[in-house]
């Protein structure tokens, strides 16, 4: 195996970490007392563990969602307002759902996240094809229109009363916490859907490996001339590929409102869908690696609160961001020196 | 009434015009600049830090337009000299202000959510000449005013100066400019830190105007100010006229309090028109040709 493409995003992590140090050091802080508390807090027990692959999870399906359109050299900015819909629409119909079994309540309140999130993917994707207009200016506009809708239907229709939050779903379409069968993570709020995600990762592997579609998209991926020179259909792949990168956004907020919560709450999100963008990207969009960037990003979400206590836990949020940089940078760099 | 609502609508356009004039020079330049959203944010906090610290809302501007140019030079760092990917860069500018100001508000001002209350700049009476209402005291506001001509000026350097051609044609056709001995590198990053101190400005605008910082104050205006200066051509005059159109639905907003139109239906009502120009009447050859693609002097490689 080619451990080549590896090299640029270890790289940017293991800098980044670096200088987190440093910053920890001017903040008066031993950096070995931070890295000790960032990494036993979170690696070190079972419950920090379980918060780790509970954070992990909306954002590997952001990181899934953004790495499919990517490979299609799509840019999908919007997987924020996606998640969003997709989640209130989880919420929603999980209420309707009481009188289905337990696994077909789940099947139809997931079909619903991932029918939202597809409606939203499937507007710039279809734009794009159509007039030509840009997919990243119009995934923006889409956020906060999707925002908008989001809190206009909270608001006005869905909130009960004095809150943010919609009613709760039916107990047959929760998602059973992995802690029930895994005694070792203490009722951290880890659930099923995580496994369902991991599940779904695999799958999307062997799909764009084998399928005439997922092939398709990687040739479009290969620049729009070389796919109109196959005689494939351009327009209607990039709406495809947007549509599909919708839907696995919609299921982002499964974890929080199937497995957790069981209701949707406004901010429910935290910004998963912009994350994902680093998620997919350090993974190179491939579907098994972007396994283990949703983990590493999902422990530097939860390690801010195990270091807040010393440090604030903002720094690891800049750090993400710092990360992504440093990738960026580093990633030209070796693709220069690689080709010259 | 009339009087009040246009004092409004300028009041609240205001930073997204600066802001979309910083990205025209940006963009103009070659470089897509998504990080005008970090950067408005950060230099709103740049201009609370500095009102505070040094007691003069002046000095805050200052400091505030310094933030902005920070981050403004990462940028230009990771996509000129590093030629990396232009909206990734932005992107993840955004995230590090969003958490960086976060962070600073709560070892400054030990707080989650906003800083302390600052005060505004006095008005202006230039020879004792002192107009009263809504309008009147607007352009009294020296920063208002500064602003203004800040805007038009700036219209002016990128299209009737030696240098607003050379930017253009930097982002136009870099390789015609490196053949007259020009160095692109240094035009796109004289561009990107131009948006920096636009971008600054935006931030200073909206912190004096709004007396404190808080969390995620810019809230979506430098996306907006970047749909604004598509929809103006990239042109800081006519991006600052679409402005205003986002403005009036600010301040309707503020001003419809009624159960007949929800909020959040004029909350999306520029997004949404945006969306509707952008799809059906801006083509893509309106844009600076050589935007969003690395120059390399040698060639071939990218």
């Amino acid at each position: 195996m080619n451990l080549r493409p590896a090299l640029p995003p270890v790289l940017a992590i293991v800098v980044g970490l670096g200088l987190a140090g440093l910053a920890v050091l001017a903040l008066g802080v031993s950096p070995f007392q931070f890295y000790g508390e960032l990494f036993s807090g979170t690696l070190g027990s079972g419950f920090g563990f379980g918060q780790v692959l509970f954070r992990s999870t909306p954002l590997l399906f952001t990181g899934l969602a953004v790495g499919v359109a990517f490979q299609a050299k799509l840019f999908n900015i919007g997987a924020e307002g996606q998640m969003l819909l997709g989640a209130l629409a989880m919420a929603v119909t999980g209420t309707q759902v009481g009188a289905l079994p337990a696994p077909l309540a789940w099947t139809v309140v997931l079909f619903a996240g991932a029918a939202a999130g597809g409606v939203w993917g499937a507007i710039p994707g279809i734009l794009k094809a159509r007039t030509g207009a840009h997919e990243v200016i119009v995934t923006i506009l889409l956020n906060f229109i999707a925002f908008a809708i989001v809190n206009y239907l909270l608001v006005q229709w869905l909130a009960l009363p004095e809150t943010v939050r919609t009613a709760s779903i039916a107990d047959t379409a929760r998602v059973p916490r992995l802690s029930d069968t895994l005694p070792w993570l203490k009722g951290s709020p880890a659930s099923w859907i995580w496994v369902f995600g991991v599940f779904f990762a695999t799958g999307l592997h062997y799909w764009q490996k084998r399928s005439s579609l997922g092939f398709s998209f990687r040739i479009l991926g290969d620049g729009e001339g070389v796919a109109r020179y196959a005689g494939l259909p351009v327009g209607s792949l990039t709406a495809r590929a947007m549509t599909l990168s919708g839907a696995i956004a919609g299921l982002a907020g499964a974890g929080f409102v199937l497995g957790y919560k069981h209701y949707f709450e406004d901010g429910l999100s935290g910004g998963a869908g912009f994350l994902g963008i680093a998620v997919a990207l350090l993974a190179r969009n491939r579907p098994l690696w972007i396994l283990a960037s949703a983990f590493f990003f999902g422990l530097l979400s939860y390690g801010g609160f195990v270091v807040n206590r010393i440090v604030p836990r903002e720094l690891l949020d800049v750090l993400q961001a710092v990360i992504l940089l440093l990738f960026i940078l580093f990633d030209r760099r070796f693709a220069d020196r690689g080709t010259a | 009434m009339i009087e009040a609502f246009i004092a409004q609508l300028l009041r609240i356009s205001m930073p997204y015009a600066l802001a979309a004039t910083g990205g025209a020079f940006s963009e103009r330049g070659g470089v897509i600049n998504i990080a005008l959203e970090g950067i408005i944010l950060s230099s709103a906090f740049g201009a609370v830090w500095g009102t505070l610290s040094f007691g003069s809302p002046w000095w805050g501007i200052v400091c505030g337009v310094v933030a902005g140019v920070i981050i403004a030079g990462i940028h230009a760092l990771v996509c000129v000299w590093g030629r990396a990917d232009q909206i990734l860069s932005g992107l993840a500018l955004n995230l590090l202000a969003l958490g960086a100001t976060r962070g600073l508000l709560k070892v400054f001002y030990n707080s989650a959510s906003n800083s302390p209350r600052i005060g505004g700049i006095d008005l202006w009476e230039p020879l004792g000449f002192a107009p009263a209402g809504p309008l009147g005291t607007l352009i009294r506001q020296p920063l208002f005013v500064f602003s203004v001509l800040a805007i038009v000026l700036a219209h002016g350097l990128l299209f009737h100066t030696g240098f607003g051609l050379s930017l253009r044609a930097a982002g136009d056709g870099p390789r015609a400019l490196d053949g007259a001995g020009l160095s692109v590198a240094r035009l796109r990053v004289q561009g990107v830190l131009l948006s920096g101190v636009f971008g600054g400005l935006a931030g200073a605008w909206l912190a004096l105007e709004q007396h404190s910082f808080t969390d995620g104050m810019s809230n979506g205006r430098g996306y907006i100010a970047l749909a604004a200066m598509i929809v103006g051509k990239w042109r800081p005059a006519n991006a600052s006229l679409a402005c205003l159109l986002f403005g009036a639905a600010e301040a309707l907003q503020i001003r419809v309090t009624g159960d007949h139109i929800p909020t959040q239906l004029l909350q999306a009502l520029p997004y949404l028109i945006t969306l509707v120009v952008l799809a059906g009447w801006i083509g893509r050859a309106e844009s600076p040709q050589k935007l969003g693609e690395p120059y390399d002097r040698e060639g071939g490689r990218s």
